[in-house]
């Protein structure tokens, strides 16, 4: 069954969110998420990163060999990430301050790496361009949905703006690493709930959505056989 | 450098500003790998070995020939390059001359490539303005923070697996509420250091 446009686009919003049903990127989303702007400029960039590098990397699939193609990839992404920190700094410097490492660190994003191996290899121009954009708008909503959280139960505010000040004391250990792994798995959880458990499978099976997983068979049973 | 800086510089590597628990970097093996003792610790051998390795080769790149040459924007794009080129390396090098070492840490290396503590780690360093040695020295102690998060991390996993817990938290949200535990302990270390060392 061929899947229309809009499926596409919308698959990656909630069916494959990538974040909460795919597990994929993990790493800048819980760094990143103590401040709903931030959450939501990390997702623009990795948004425009994804779009981009799906258009190219579908354009040049019949022109990279097999055998280098995550090289190839990579410096794809790299190129476009170079990009977008160039234009961070230019224009948001202080997105670019807050972000820091991690806007370099997106190349190394397995969001995008998984999406050129799993989606933009295989696909036309227009769905790998689709793909990403849908993939890009899930990444943004649940990291600017888990910052709003973390933003408002650990300072009390929303996008800056206070919204508890006088009734709740805000708890700092929300903004801090301990609160991003506690918020995260309850959200996790509760994606859980509502789709009573139909992602879990796709949840466990993370070394598929891994770019890796392609070069290392050994490790999805959880380890090396000693 | 004193020896009290070399020790600070390890010591905060390892406990407070652990990679994987407070910097968020690594996360992927962190959650992947963690649910055997054994792989765990392979994976992080692996990654301390090619964290040392891959700091010595970035650092000379970026002060000797990116920044002389006004090309300091291309860092991430060299890095990510010159980081996949060396695991391959260090995977045929060690291969040949080294094959028990290879059978043991073998399988690990492909994954390192896209290990964000890596590239985070070298790109760190630059950014804090460390000079070689401290670079090097803060690689070692982010390696054995990584390695110290995998190895109580795994032991957590061991346990919790068994228990029972609500249908909605089972697999990976169970882990995610077990590692922000973890990261509550390292959170106690925080300030610690600098009441030690008076920096």
């Amino acid at each position: 069954m061929k899947k229309t446009k809009l499926q596409i686009l919308t698959n990656g919003i909630i069916r494959e969110n990538p974040v909460l049903v795919l597990v994929l990127g993990t790493c800048p989303t819980l760094a990143i998420s103590t401040q709903a702007i931030n959450g939501l400029g990390m997702g623009v960039s990795v948004l425009v990163v994804l779009t981009c590098s799906n258009i190219m990397i579908s354009a040049l699939k019949r022109i990279i060999p097999d055998t280098v193609r995550i090289p190839c990839y990579i410096v794809v992404i790299a190129s476009f990430v170079t990009m977008v920190q160039l234009a961070l700094k230019a224009y948001l410097p202080s997105l670019d301050k807050a972000l820091g490492v991690y806007i370099p660190l997106i190349v190394v994003n397995c969001i995008i790496l998984g999406r050129a191996e799993a989606f933009a290899g295989k696909n036309s121009v227009i769905d790998s361009a689709l793909d990403g954009i849908g993939m890009g708008i899930g990444y943004t909503l649940t990291a600017t949905v888990m910052a709003c959280i973390r933003e408002l139960l650990g300072s009390g505010t929303i996008f800056g703006h206070a919204v508890t000040a006088g009734t709740i004391t805000p708890f700092t250990i929300m903004v801090m690493a301990p609160g991003g792994f506690f918020i995260f798995g309850c959200l996790i959880a509760l994606v859980n709930k509502l789709t009573k458990g139909k992602v879990k499978e796709k949840q466990q099976n993370k070394c598929l959505g891994c770019p890796g997983a392609a070069l290392c068979s050994h490790v999805q049973e959880g380890g090396a056989e000693e | 450098m004193s020896a009290a800086a070399v020790f600070y510089i390890v010591l905060s590597a390892i406990i407070t500003n652990n990679y994987v628990l407070s910097k968020f970097l690594g996360i992927c093996p962190f959650l992947g790998v963690s649910k055997k003792l054994n792989s765990a610790m392979g994976m992080s051998i692996a990654v301390i070995f090619v964290m040392v390795i891959a700091t010595a080769v970035t650092w000379p790149i970026q002060t000797y020939l990116l920044t002389p040459n006004g090309i300091g924007y291309m860092q991430t794009i060299i890095f990510i390059l010159v980081i996949a080129a060396l695991v391959q390396m260090i995977e045929i090098f060690l291969k040949k001359y080294i094959p028990a070492l290879h059978k043991s840490l073998g399988i690990y290396l492909p994954l390192i490539t896209t290990n964000c503590a890596i590239l985070g780690v070298c790109v760190l360093n630059i950014d804090n303005g460390y000079g070689f040695l401290q670079s090097m020295l803060n690689s070692f102690g982010s390696g054995v923070g990584f390695l110290l998060a995998m190895f109580l991390f795994a032991g957590v996993r061991s346990k919790i697996e068994t228990n029972d817990y609500p249908e909605a938290f089972k697999g990976v949200a169970s882990t995610l509420i077990a590692a922000s535990i973890t990261s509550l302990c390292f959170l106690g270390f925080s300030g610690m250091l600098e009441n030690i060392f008076g920096m």
